[in-house]
């Protein structure tokens, strides 16, 4: 299977079940397709208008030695690998810690409904916390490196708690041998020097939210009272990437139908110094006047190009202006193996959440949700149905994914999004799908340019 | 090669052999999230 597109200026050819990306001329880009299942007599005939029958024979012969080469039309042979993954022990390797069912800002499309979660307001006591840690040590198997991420609602609303936790997982980490990386993630309204201190020395990553450009973040971040968050925020975010040097973080956003222009509110984060930026379509039901329709998704594509063109230009540039797009970074020559390419996220089963008062979920956006109970920290996990169906939730068991060209990089999208849209964890929300098939050519076409480019500075 | 260069040679498939030792980052992929491509994360296991 190949997938080919065109961006930009640069024609990309991707071997799917290889994984080979190539860069090709328009003579190859015409006929690749076709050549898959023809001979050279029907190229010859389709093509033979365009092109000279010289040409396109140079052309085939160069396709059939990356054919011999298995790095074109490679067989698929992973749905085998499936097996593999099935026969794997469950283990948990990271839990996503609900501090604080609570939050002193109102976004508008926030799924935690503001904090609650379909529940009530609630903090999670520190006697919870160090039975998570319990919880997840002891079933983590030989994994040495396990993640705990502190979430809300708005962690720093319960903040002495998180310190207690992340104490208390230090100790236990040297009598069982593990590994703890920490994540928070905030909204910034709480922040100030001790707690950024505290942060900076003992967590591994950060994650802080941001819409972009003021009026926008306003109109969708309010505080309590109904004004803005910006102003109160944008300082002590720039002071936070500063302090980490502009690494180990990454300031986020969400758009919606009402900014459909996003690139501006990342080239406006960039441009307020940030270098790990991400911004993502918001995902809502039909009935929010917010939610990205199937209408939108060509202007969105559009928007998506624009920006991948500029960041492409900012890395030639390099300095300043420069920054990452986490939607664009892509490791075309490693990047993880095939079989975490095709599990995906680990909800419910490598990765839970725990709710304050201790109760398992198969990941954060299934707190709450009837039916989606998975047991507690302190007595295990008990719905062990659930966890077998999360467990097969794998790219060969979605229709949709099965005959996707952008599984190995997609890894079978969201499981929440696909329920909270479909009713089905196995059935992907279509308009993300074309969305993350388009961010996935993006990022694959900055990389196409950058090799053009080398090649033609190697050549001079 | 005159009309196309291949951009990366490592292959998808030699990853199968050692490949799924779990040591490597969750990726959740959801907008709330530390979110991230599959295909930008760090193998743990090279
Ligand atoms: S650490 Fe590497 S080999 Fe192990 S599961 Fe992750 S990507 Fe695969
Ligand atoms: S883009 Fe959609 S169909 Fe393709 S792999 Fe991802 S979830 Fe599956
Ligand atoms: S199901 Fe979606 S939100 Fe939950 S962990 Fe997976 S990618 Fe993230």
């Amino acid at each position: 299977m190949i997938h080919k597109f065109s961006m930009n200026g640069v024609n990309v050819v991707l071997d799917v079940f290889s994984g080979a990306v190539h860069v090709a001329d328009d003579t190859m880009f015409d006929i690749v397709d076709t050549y898959e299942n023809s001979s050279r007599d029907e190229v010859i005939k389709l093509f033979g208008d365009k092109y000279s029958a010289d040409e396109l024979n140079e052309t085939m012969d160069e396709l059939d030695e990356l054919r011999k080469e298995e790095m074109l039309y490679a067989p698929d042979i992973y749905e085998n690998a499936i097996d593999f993954v099935d026969a794997r022990q469950p283990v948990v390797k990271a839990l996503c810690l609900h501090i604080a069912h609570d939050c002193n800002l109102k976004c508008k499309y926030c799924f935690a409904e503001e904090g609650e979660y379909h529940g009530h307001r609630s903090l999670m006591s520190s006697k919870v916390g160090r039975a998570a840690i319990d919880f997840i040590i002891k079933n983590s198997g030989k994994r040495h490196n396990l993640e705990v991420d502190f979430f809300g609602g708005e962690p720093l609303m319960n903040f002495d708690v998180v310190k207690e936790i992340v104490e208390y997982a230090r100790q236990q980490e040297k009598l069982y041998d593990k590994n703890f990386r920490f994540t928070i993630t905030t909204n910034g309204v709480l922040l100030n020097d001790e707690i950024l201190d505290y942060i900076n020395k003992n967590m591994h990553n950060v994650v802080i939210s941001l819409d972009g450009r003021k009026e926008i973040n306003d109109m969708m971040r309010p505080r309590a009272g109904g004004q803005g968050s910006y102003d109160l925020i944008v300082p002590k975010f720039i002071k936070l990437a500063e302090s980490r040097n502009q690494t180990d973080y990454y300031i986020r956003g969400t758009f919606t139908r009402h900014n459909l222009d996003f690139s501006k509110d990342v080239l406006h984060m960039a441009d307020l110094g940030f270098k790990q930026i991400s911004v993502e379509p918001v995902v809502g039901t039909p009935d929010t006047d917010y939610a990205i329709r199937e209408e939108d998704v060509p202007a969105i594509c559009e928007e998506y190009e624009r920006l991948a063109a500029e960041l492409y230009e900012r890395h030639k540039k390099g300095g300043e202006g420069d920054f990452n797009f986490f939607h664009f970074n892509i490791d075309l020559t490693g990047g993880p193996c095939v079989i975490k390419r095709l599990v995906g996220c680990g909800s419910g089963t490598e990765y839970l959440s725990v709710t304050p008062e201790g109760e398992l979920y198969p990941c954060h956006q299934f707190v709450g949700l009837e039916g989606f109970s998975m047991g507690n920290v302190f007595d295990g996990m008990n719905n062990f149905e659930l966890r077998e169906k999360f467990s097969k939730c794998n790219v060969y068991a979605k229709e949709e994914c099965k005959n996707c060209w952008a599984r190995f990089y997609c890894s079978g999208g969201c499981a929440a999004n696909a329920y909270q849209l479909s009713g089905d964890i196995l059935k992907p929300y279509e308009i993300g799908c074309e969305l993350q098939r388009k961010r996935i050519e993006c990022a694959i076409m900055i990389k196409a340019k950058e090799f053009q480019e080398e090649q033609l500075n190697n050549e001079d | 090669m005159k009309h196309v260069k291949t951009m990366n040679t490592s292959m998808l498939k030699n990853t199968m052999a050692k490949g799924g030792c779990g040591e490597c980052q969750t990726s959740c992929q959801s907008a709330c999230k530390t979110s991230c491509t599959v295909a930008n994360q760090a193998c743990e296991n090279r």
